[in-house]
């Protein structure tokens, strides 16, 4: 086709780059990514006066307090085939502990002084392993908040402990959060392509996981 | 509220004046014939003296409109296992043996009315519990959104939620007839003068003065239940037994608002919402400092 114009779907991997996330990855990130958001921002309007205007913004008070469990079983959903498709990437390969050591270096963008990492590396597995735990203690308080109706009266004595454990995992979840976006969006610049478009320059998967660089393209660098 | 709105006027089952009345001034230089209703008010529960006879629970649905419920028999007089959405006022019956001998207890079970209400410093909603000046703490379902977090901080297990409208209810001490002059319709109902209503100060020296007589006709463990584990209040009991309040139903000895609900509603809340904004103006400023990790272009090409 001599002179036209050639379009593509731009989550095709174009020749000088390499597939990060498939469509499955990507699809369940956001789900999960948009669903923790509000639940953040619920869980945020109920556990302080301060946040509680969000309450308005996202459909209501009472509306929220009915949403937020039913989303939660999305986010557990979502999390728990991220994991399925994840967990052999997120084990612990020797050179995490190292990565960890220097994470002031790396902090501060001395990436020369870091170790080669896999498809992940050791802070992301991090961020992953604390979220998963998380959401499992999220989950078991949560259900008992969701129906404490159905909690006979000589147990009442967990209720507060139960929200006290729920909110305070939450926060630490959000600790996470926060890190997680700044770094995808503002400190690595072609992960926000990766998680949407699902492939990345050469150079980045280089850079940034070189392990996996190797491994998926059979080139030493 | 007014002062005016909380005066009042005549209290059913008794004669004459008002309890601890007489004449007294108002800091505005008028004088009134009766007991001072201005600021916190009281009920009093004589249990001693009640003899079962429910009118206060019927009272209490008729007043607030609810229909009469179905009812549980566990083999006693109690109408059901514990209060419930629309049954705020209670009975509770119980056997209690004593060396020799066996006392059946009765007491009316209801909203304590807290001067520290563990509902209300869990409740997350905006304007769903109020606390008046006079003391009441009532409940405002347009505001409530159904979480029961005010079901985690009550040490009472008062506040019961219906699962058809997904909101929690419970005794207002009849706070639309107190707020215009009325006693609550339990107290009008009572027909042996347990019930009293009037302000703290007076409902405890009727207290005292109950207890002084039950102690010198011999029963030396009488005393007033007006627990300070949650600073008092707004209805006191005076007990035959105050060293076991127990044995009356399940009134517990110390109550208290959970420790888990102020460190949650304290601490927590603070350091968490510190650290929140701690932590988006940390990475800010990281970003400011060391900004991105670019990518070497020149690695690129070499590859």
């Amino acid at each position: 086709m001599s002179g036209g114009i050639i379009a593509r779907p731009t989550t095709a991997v174009p020749e000088d780059e390499v597939q990060r996330y498939n469509f499955a990855e990507r699809a369940y990130h956001w789900i999960n990514a948009i669903s923790y958001t509000y639940l953040m921002l619920t869980g945020l309007a109920i556990f302080t006066p301060l946040a509680y205007w969000l309450a308005y913004v996202l459909g209501g008070p009472a509306t929220i307090r009915y949403w937020h469990p039913w989303i939660g079983l999305i986010y557990l959903a979502t999390i728990f085939w991220m994991h399925r498709l994840w967990k052999r990437d997120m084990q612990k390969i020797p050179e995490d502990e190292q990565w960890s050591k220097n994470l002031r270096a790396y902090a501060e963008h001395h990436d020369e002084l870091m170790p080669p990492q896999g498809r992940f590396n050791a802070g992301q597995k991090q961020f992953w392993w604390v979220m998963l735990y998380c959401t499992f203690i999220l989950l078991i308080t949560g259900i008992i908040m969701w129906i404490p109706e159905k909690m006979p009266r000589e147990l009442h004595w967990v209720l507060p402990i139960t929200v006290f454990i729920h909110s305070a995992t939450a926060l630490i979840t959000i600790a996470a959060f926060i890190i997680h976006v700044y770094m995808s969006v503002w400190v690595t610049p072609g992960s926000m392509k990766a998680m949407v478009e699902g492939h990345v320059s050469t150079g980045w998967a280089r850079t940034h996981h070189r392990l996996w660089f190797e491994k998926i393209t059979g080139r030493r660098s | 509220m007014s002062n005016g709105n909380l005066e009042i006027r005549a209290i059913s089952a008794h004669k004459g004046g008002t309890p601890g009345g007489g004449e007294y001034t108002q800091s505005d230089g008028s004088t009134h014939i009766g007991a001072t209703r201005d600021y916190d008010v009281c009920k009093l529960i004589d249990t001693t003296t009640c003899i079962g006879c429910k009118a206060c629970e019927v009272a209490c649905v008729e007043w607030n409109g609810y229909d009469f419920r179905e009812t549980t028999f566990d083999n006693t007089y109690q109408t059901m296992p514990e209060t419930v959405w629309n049954y705020w006022n209670l009975i509770k019956f119980n056997e209690v043996e004593t060396d020799g001998g066996l006392q059946w207890l009765m007491r009316k079970d209801q909203c304590m009315h807290c001067e520290e209400p563990g509902c209300l410093i869990a409740c997350p909603a905006d304007g769903a519990i109020v606390q008046y000046t006079n003391g009441i703490v009532d409940f405002n379902q347009a505001n409530c959104i159904g979480c029961q977090y005010c079901v985690t901080g009550c040490p009472f297990n008062i506040p019961k939620f219906n699962e058809a409208t997904k909101k929690v209810y419970k005794c207002t001490l009849c706070s639309d007839r107190v707020g215009v002059g009325l006693e609550p319709a339990c107290i009008k109902s009572c027909p042996t003068g347990c019930l009293h209503f009037g302000s703290k100060e007076d409902m405890k020296f009727e207290a005292e003065k109950r207890v002084a007589q039950l102690h010198s006709n011999g029963h030396a463990d009488a005393g007033v239940y007006d627990p300070s584990g949650v600073k008092g209040t707004h209805v006191i009991y005076v007990l035959n037994d105050a060293k076991h309040p127990e044995n009356y139903g399940g009134l517990p000895a110390d109550p208290r608002v959970p420790i888990f609900v102020k460190l949650w509603k304290g601490p927590l809340k603070w350091l968490g919402g510190i650290g929140m904004m701690a932590g988006v103006l940390g990475v800010f400023m990281h970003y400011v400092r060391f900004g991105p990790k670019e990518v070497d272009k020149v690695e690129e090409v070499k590859r």
